[in-house]
């Protein structure tokens, strides 16, 4: 189509060639066929412009002083925050994909309870955000709380005020988002190992390849780019996450669990100062937009395998 | 032989042992929390925390109290679990059909570079929705949407659409192109095969999406919180959360409150959980 021997009129060139100095996004297609094109990708580009490009832009127009950022780091708890959002990403989205990678496995094996099991075990997914989170975080609170009376009543144990330290705090929460989120992923990749072909793991075992090593060797293989693909996406879907510091610890104690995400919202809101708030998640991008560079080329690359 | 077939029991049994161990370990993981929430809400006396382990003397006071708006915090509950609807199932309803559409335009009309458009919405996660929404509450009223529930769907019917995109292009590989061109050879327009072919064919992924985008929009605090200010126009999980601004705080009708909020997603979960795992199944399992 685009190799065309024979010169054309200069006025032809950018429709028959199929060579513009624009990217030709409906190469291939003409007329009709190429308004159709258009019309179905109208309602998305309409929504992606207005409700993401636009406020996109704005925003980093108000975040583009870099006087900003040297008021940024100044910030008492900055840092802090800074530290937790990496320990929730860090500690928690890989912990929640290898767990729920193990349990996957766990919800595949053709049995009636574990199959019920499955179901309930869904439940925290389809619970909301919200009122979860609330309940965690009534559960531990230090007097009265359902973990610390449990513990006396039963193991005759005085528990700790888990948000009058900080690491139990900070454990809260990324236990609270491991218990969220791990359900989704664990259907993900329950989805995704169902997918692989009995004939597979049946010709790795005539090659003696069973237990541990058909793990190692076929089942790992098979969905280590559907795990990468997880893992970027949930790493991209966590570095803003607002709720869980919000509403398990709160920031408990005294601000020092917050996250990016509460800091700045606390900046731009309760303070009034929306660009360091605008500023403070600013900070994230360097890191964020290699992570969607890679994620983009994961997703093409299943497409250009399959 | 006797003790080979011995062996052979002892491991059989000891996994048995090990995978009841397991299920009953992430039945109590799964269940505290959701069993914390029924424990306080059927308290009686919702200031302090008694310290009991079973509810000593279960009452429904506070399910009632909700169902009748009884209290001053909960007197506009019913309109506001309305509103919650409203924006969850225009999200559900706006993300599969804006995310379908752009997707059959992505893998069934032959465009050369179709992946750089799939590409181009994913760049949409490479910004945290928790630092749109400062610039966000600006525009808004450059749009016209302050206090707007459609201010709270679009952003995000935004933010879920990029996920229901890639779904529904992996998915919708599955589905030959064959089938597109003889539908088009006895004369159907590009609609008719996205209605009446591709629709159909991807019902498992439409029902993953759909519970995706209800999801995404029951589990959203901070773009209702910050967009819908006024009373009437206020959700329920900003409502939740004004129980904190109390000093008398009734916990009980909290957490009934939450419970009762609970219960759309998890009816919409159970109900199109037997497509999910068909519909999840992305093609990065051969890639």
């Amino acid at each position: 189509m685009s190799s065309t021997t024979q010169p054309l009129p200069h006025y032809v060139r950018p429709f028959a060639s199929g060579r513009t100095w624009y990217p030709n996004w409906f190469g291939g297609l003409h007329g009709s066929e190429r308004s159709w094109a258009i019309a179905f990708f109208l309602p998305y580009a309409a929504v992606f412009l207005a409700f993401i490009v636009y406020p996109v832009v704005y925003g980093i127009w108000l975040g583009s002083d870099p006087e900003l950022y040297a008021e940024l780091f100044v910030q008492p708890r900055y840092l802090t925050t800074v530290v937790n959002t990496l320990l929730l990403v860090g500690v928690g989205v890989n912990v929640k994909m290898f767990l729920a990678f193990l349990l996957s496995g766990f919800f595949v094996i053709p049995n009636r309870w574990i199959k019920a099991l499955l179901v309930l075990y869904m439940l925290p997914w389809a619970l909301p955000a919200l009122p979860a989170f609330l309940s965690l975080h009534w559960m531990l609170i230090g007097y009265g709380g359902f973990l610390n009376s449990a513990l006396e009543t039963w193991f005759d144990i005085d528990g700790p005020i888990w948000f009058n330290s900080y690491p139990l705090a900070m454990g809260a929460n990324i236990l609270a988002y491991i218990w969220k989120w791990m359900p989704f992923w664990t259907l993900v990749f329950v989805a995704g190992r169902m997918a692989i072909p009995q004939e597979i793991y049946e010709a790795a075992a005539v090659d003696g390849a069973t237990g541990i090593r058909r793990f190692t060797y076929v089942t790992f293989p098979l969905l280590a780019n559907l795990y990468l693909i997880c893992t970027l996406l949930s790493t991209l879907w966590t570095v803003g996450d607002f709720t869980t510091a919000y509403f398990v610890s709160s920031g408990a104690p005294a601000l020092q669990t917050e996250t990016l995400a509460t800091f700045g919202f606390r900046m731009a809101f309760d303070q009034g100062y929306p660009r360091l708030g605008i500023a403070a998640v600013m900070v994230t991008l360097p890191l964020l937009i290699p992570l969607t560079i890679l994620l983009m080329r994961r997703v093409q690359a299943t497409e250009v395998q399959l | 032989m006797s003790l080979a077939l011995s062996r052979f029991r002892m491991r059989r049994g000891l996994t048995r042992v090990a995978g009841t161990m397991l299920g009953v370990a992430l039945a109590i993981w799964t269940l505290v929390p959701v069993y914390n929430m029924l424990l306080i809400a059927l308290s009686e006396d919702g200031d302090e925390f008694t310290g009991t382990v079973w509810p000593s003397d279960p009452s429904f006071e506070s399910f009632e109290v909700i169902w009748t708006e009884g209290y001053w915090y909960l007197e506009n509950f019913w309109h506001q679990f309305g509103n919650s609807c409203i924006i969850g199932l225009a999200v559900m309803a706006l993300t599969v059909l804006v995310g379908s559409l752009a997707s059959f335009g992505m893998g069934r009309m032959r465009l050369r570079k179709a992946w750089l458009l799939g590409n181009v919405s994913l760049l949409t996660y490479a910004v945290p929705a928790s630092f749109l929404v400062i610039p966000f509450t600006r525009l808004m009223h450059l749009y016209g949407l302050t206090d707007s529930l459609w201010s709270v769907i679009a952003a995000e019917v935004a933010f879920a659409a990029p996920y229901a995109i890639l779904i529904f292009h992996q998915y919708g590989k599955l589905i030959p192109l064959e089938l597109d061109d003889a539908a088009r050879v006895d004369g159907a327009t590009p609609f008719q095969v996205y209605w009446r072919i591709y629709l159909p064919l991807m019902a498992p992924a439409l029902a993953v999406v759909a519970t995706y985008a209800l999801l995404l929009a029951w589990n959203e605090y901070l773009y209702q919180y910050l967009l819908l200010s006024s009373r009437r126009s206020m959700t329920v999980a900003v409502a939740i959360n004004q129980f904190f601004d109390s000093d008398e705080a009734p916990w009980n009708y909290m957490m009934a409150v939450a419970i009762v909020y609970s219960i759309p997603p998890v009816a919409v979960y159970y109900g199109l959980r037997r497509y999910m795992v068909a519909g999840l199944t992305m093609g990065g399992v051969k890639g």
